[in-house]
């Protein structure tokens, strides 16, 4: 019954199933590099931003070094040497009077291109300083110790004195507001909603705009907080509660649509139960519902809130894109976030940023990933299965 | 004092003294419940206490902030103070009169739990309205400078020549959405076969264990901020566009179109493998069982039964995801570039909608300026673009669900 | 017993650690109806879906112990399991029509194995496949509405025309009458009756009445065991094993 021509047949749809098979696995491993080559990359450019090039020298605390700064170090090393931490001499003198009139031998930060330089990177180093650093070096003058000021500092017009403590701050103030705002609001009016609401066309119609409201673009809820916050509310631009509202409207949909699935997921014989003990409605939803719906509500709030951390483009419409050098300490204060600070020293040209971008961006997946994975950690721990 | 200085502290100070009142209650009830039936839990009366106490000031200083913001009205503190000091006290002091056995606390005070509540939803109502109203006021505007015809049909966009009087020519829209659709399409060429092709071997050839790895770490790639993948477009990719067009002898532009197309590809992958991983698998069991029984390959049965059934999912996957790359905004600022260019070759420079939003409301423009409400004119386009895509994908999901719930 | 079809010899299956089947020795006379019976979970169905080899998707199950299909061994590793379902085809519990038209549900099977080419050869096979499962007067005017469109009963049907559409030789139906009403299954019944001088046709089923009353021979199961076997009106009317008989008149199952 086998003839020739229906085994050839056969053999053609096997050899169309294999190359299906192999697509489809393709695809799949394609996608996977992609994540694999992302994370290569930015691991391989960011790392070396850990490490700061410092140079043994001796500083000068002296009447002179307080009127010019420069004078704190002797002439030569004064291209190779930051002259932004220079600069904070003559405060760090009068803070400490005792040590005027002393001079020591102190690690120094270097510039940022003998740090490029010192990194084997590009950089735009005159020959004359490559070799006087090849010179400390052989003496042992030069080294890469930690970069403690990556962590320390605000911004800075100096790639080596630039760090991420500030937009760290400000993404944390921003953070804070979006979720006394989101948080609250979301849950009640999902509850609301799902437990509360009839369920008539009025109902219908707000659960339609609220599907629709998540798939606005980011950008668009930007435009929202430039005209109605910024510009009919007065709240103050850059600052911290003009994000953190802007950001606050934008995670809310998330918050009642993973709320309402989380309410959803209870099922409705506790509720019947409840009812048939004598509780009313509301001590139903109180007593029983929510803590059911709890780890669900959770995981979803985490979910959104990390979403609103990574967000750049509203952010950027109602001006948290400023130069923020010093950290800001109350909400109405100019901040900035640190997907803004990635943003901006992504656009610099000095090369130095750009490492300091990618470790930069290093912190913020570190961040979100934990948020992340915190988030299904608490769905697998706590998800009961009706 | 500014207002809401006031308000804060003595909400503050409100709140405090509710929660004194609230605990006294509570204890007298339990003290008198051994003589008396109360008709609710005690903590009811004391919620009911405590409500009295705050909740008149505070529907005070809601219309008063509410006034204040909408500029129709400032409250003076010599006034808001003893208006806030009488109302807290004539609150108490009803709602300790009220209070007996046969009071219905708890009717009163779930009534108040559900007013919230409805308070809450009204909120996020506004909001989505509000996000429509202010749109598209400031583009009303916007085309009451340019003409809505002028705006979608013309060719030359060059809002930095406008001035106050001459607009004319200037904002022509065309280069900015043909960049834009430029973009979008080469992003959902790589991200609809790349993702349905993951999903398809994730759900219909792969172990639960691959599965169970490859699919969270799928949704890494979607948990990774827009910025960042803006900065791998400028940095990682954009070399390697420009590199690979030249070992072919074409001449790429350092930020052309088909970097963050790309990049933007990968980023909607996890929407597209995931939404399609989902529908494939509610594609019931016993279809494939009935074509493998038939004496079909899997991947007979994937093509011509899976797939077709699992088609409107799919669609409304992909629907969201051209949406979302109609919208992205970060990786074509950061790679796209900024020049409205009218062109089939996705290896120059292009630029898209948020590009232009961006650019336009970050500068040092009046806001009231023709440039910064184009960005708005730009935007309300973009709202309902998106509006339409996302309607258009929850009518195909619920056709999608008929078919098989 | 006339001349046997399938031949199952020491057949043992394992889910994972579970063995659901014991050693299965069983013969399936040709051109005949067999029924399997047996309380939920004896390994009835599983035992059907062995000779399709429909188990081979589920990855944790083993299988020990031979079938032979016209003495040849289905799970030797030179039989193509594709080829292997063109022979034994399957008519599943629940009516599982394709989201396809009437035409396209046949049609499927016979365009893919290349039975038919050209759109007249089609339209006929269509046809004779459709008349041979009865459903042909009821669904001639309407071959291109969605197959899922139709009453449970006439699903049914049509899920035995796409089987016989690709011409195999037996048959195997998972307690097809389960999801219908009587009149439904009375019509199915009926069809098995014309079926049976083309095809061997394995049920199994739940109702003893539709075993007695449409099959040849029947086999009980218990708790993954072949009890007994013989004619089906010997096996009813005079059980040789204590196990069948408490089964049959109701006493456990």
């Amino acid at each position: 019954m086998n003839n020739q021509a229906s085994q050839q047949r056969l053999n053609r749809r096997y050899r169309f199933e294999k190359l299906f098979k192999a697509s489809a696995i393709a695809a799949l491993t394609l996608a996977a590099s992609f994540l694999i080559f992302f994370f290569y990359t930015m691991i391989s450019q960011g790392f070396s931003a850990l490490s700061q090039t410092e140079i043994l020298v001796e500083v000068h605390y002296n009447e002179a070094s307080q009127k010019s700064y420069k004078k704190a170090v002797d002439k030569s090393y004064r291209k190779i040497v930051s002259r932004g931490w220079l600069r904070t001499l003559p405060l760090y003198m009068e803070d400490h009077p005792e040590i005027v009139g002393t001079s020591k031998m102190q690690w120094v930060t270097a510039t940022g291109d003998v740090d490029q330089y010192m990194k084997g990177k590009p950089n735009r180093l005159k020959s004359k300083y490559k070799k006087q650093i090849d010179q400390l070096q052989s003496e042992g003058k030069v080294k890469l110790a930690f970069n403690v000021n990556f962590f320390t500092n605000g911004d800075s017009k100096m790639p080596e004195l630039a760090g991420i403590k500030s937009a760290l701050v400000g993404s944390i103030l921003v953070l804070l507001v979006t979720m006394f705002v989101a948080l609250p609001i979301g849950v009640m009016t999902a509850v609301y909603l799902e437990e509360f609401a009839p369920d008539n066309r009025i109902t219908q119609v707000i659960e339609v705009n609220i599907n629709n409201l998540a798939a606005i673009p980011s950008i668009l809820f930007g435009l929202l907080g430039l005209a109605i916050f910024i510009n009919f509310f007065g709240v103050p631009r850059s600052s911290a509660i003009a994000g953190g509202l802007t950001l606050a409207l934008m995670t809310l949909p998330i918050v009642i649509i993973t709320t309402r699935a989380a309410l959803r997921a209870v099922p409705h014989t506790i509720r019947e139960a409840a009812y048939g003990l004598g509780a009313s409605r509301w001590q139903t939803v109180w007593h029983h519902v929510l803590p059911l719906a709890f780890p669900g509500i959770l995981t979803g709030s985490i979910i959104g809130l990390a979403q609103a951390m990574g967000e750049t483009a509203p952010l950027l419409i109602v001006g948290m894109m400023a130069y923020i050098p010093d950290t800001p300490t109350g909400f109405t204060e100019a901040a900035t976030v640190l997907p803004a600070q990635i943003f901006t020293w992504a656009g610099e040209s000095i090369r130095a940023y750009e490492e300091r971008t990618a470790a930069a961006i290093l912190v913020l997946l570190s961040i979100l990933l934990s948020m992340n994975s915190f988030a299904v950690w608490l769905r697998k721990r706590f998800e009961v299965r009706w | 004092m500014n207002i809401f200085d006031f308000i804060f502290n003595s909400a503050a100070a409100l709140l405090l003294l509710a929660a004194v009142v609230g605990i006294a209650v509570y204890q007298h009830v339990v003290k008198s419940g051994l003589t008396a039936r109360w008709h609710s839990l005690p903590l009811y009366y004391a919620w009911f206490a405590a409500l009295w106490c705050f909740g008149p000031a505070f529907t005070l200083f809601f219309f008063a902030s509410a006034l204040d913001l909408l500029h129709l009205y400032t409250a003076n503190t010599s006034f808001l103070l003893p208006a806030t000091l009488f109302l807290s006290i004539a609150g108490l002091w009803h709602g300790l009169r009220q209070l007996k056995p046969s009071l219905r606390a708890r009717q009163s005070v779930e009534g108040a739990v559900r007013f919230s509540l409805v308070a809450a939803a009204g909120v996020s109502i506004l909001t989505t309205i509000g996000i429509v109203m202010a749109i598209v006021f400031e583009a009303i505007q916007f085309f009451e400078i340019v003409s809505l015809w002028e705006f979608l049909t013309g060719t030359h966009w060059a809002p930095d020549d406008a001035t106050e009087g001459n607009t004319s020519g200037m904002f022509g829209s065309i280069p900015i959405f043909a960049g834009t659709f430029m973009i979008t399409i080469i992003a959902m060429l790589v991200a609809v076969p790349v993702g349905v092709l993951s999903a398809v071997y994730m759900s219909e050839y792969a172990s639960e264990r691959v599965r169970n790895t490859a699919k969270p770490a799928l949704e890494i790639l979607a948990g990774i901020p827009t910025v960042v993948y803006g900065f791998f477009a400028a940095i990682t990719v954009s070399p390697l566009v420009v590199k690979f067009a030249d070992s072919v002898g074409l001449h790429a532009d350092f930020t052309n179109a088909l970097t963050p197309g790309i990049v933007m590809g990968i980023m909607i992958i996890p929407f597209i493998s995931s939404l399609s991983d989902d529908v494939i698998r509610a594609v019931p069991r016993s279809l494939r069982d009935a074509s493998l029984a038939l004496g079909t390959t899997p991947a007979e049965t994937i093509i011509q039964i899976v797939l077709p059934a699992a088609l409107p999912g799919i669609m409304a996957a992909c629907l969201l995801g051209i949406s979302r790359a109609l919208g992205e905004t970060m990786i074509v600022v950061m790679a796209a570039g900024l020049r409205p260019n009218l062109t089939w070759n996705p290896l120059e420079g292009m630029t898209t909608v948020t590009v232009r939003i961006v650019d336009a409301l970050t500068g040092d423009q009046a806001f009231d300026s023709p440039e910064t409400l184009s960005a708005f004119g730009l935007g309300m386009v973009l709202l309902v673009i998106t509006l339409m895509l996302n309607i258009l994908s929850i009518y195909v999901t619920r056709r999608f669900r008929s078919q098989y719930e | 017993m006339s001349k046997s079809k399938i031949n199952i010899s020491n057949l043992k299956l394992w889910y994972g650690e579970d063995e659901a089947l014991h050693g299965i020795d069983l013969d399936i006379a040709d051109k005949k109806i067999t029924s399997f019976i047996g309380p939920s979970g004896c390994g009835k169905s599983t035992l059907l879906r062995c000779m399709n080899r429909m188990n081979d998707h589920i990855p944790s199950c083993r299988i020990e112990g031979e079938i032979l299909l016209d003495g040849e061994d289905i799970y030797a590793p030179a039989i193509d399991v594709v080829q292997l379902r063109t022979h034994v085809g399957m008519v599943f519990q629940k009516p599982n029509p394709f989201p396809k038209s009437i035409y396209e549900n046949v049609a499927y099977a016979p365009r893919i194995h290349g039975l038919a080419r050209k759109g007249d050869d089609m339209d006929e096979l269509v046809e004779t496949s459709l008349k041979k499962a009865s459903l042909w007067n009821e669904v001639k005017e309407k071959l291109h509405q969605p197959g899922t469109a139709l009453s449970g009963g006439q699903q049914q049907r049509l899920c035995i025309a796409r089987t016989i559409a690709v011409k195999p030789e037996v048959i195997l139906m998972d307690e097809p009458c389960s999801a219908l009403d009587p009149i439904a299954s009375a019509k199915i019944e009926e069809l098995m009756d014309e079926l049976k001088n083309e095809f061997t046709i394995i049920i199994v089923t739940h109702s003893m009445q539709q075993a007695a009353r449409v099959s040849d021979n029947t086999a009980f199961f218990y708790m993954g065991n072949l009890i007994e076997f013989g004619k089906t009106g010997a096996l009813f009317t005079q059980p040789q094993q204590k196990q069948t008989e408490d089964y049959i008149t109701g006493r456990f199952g």
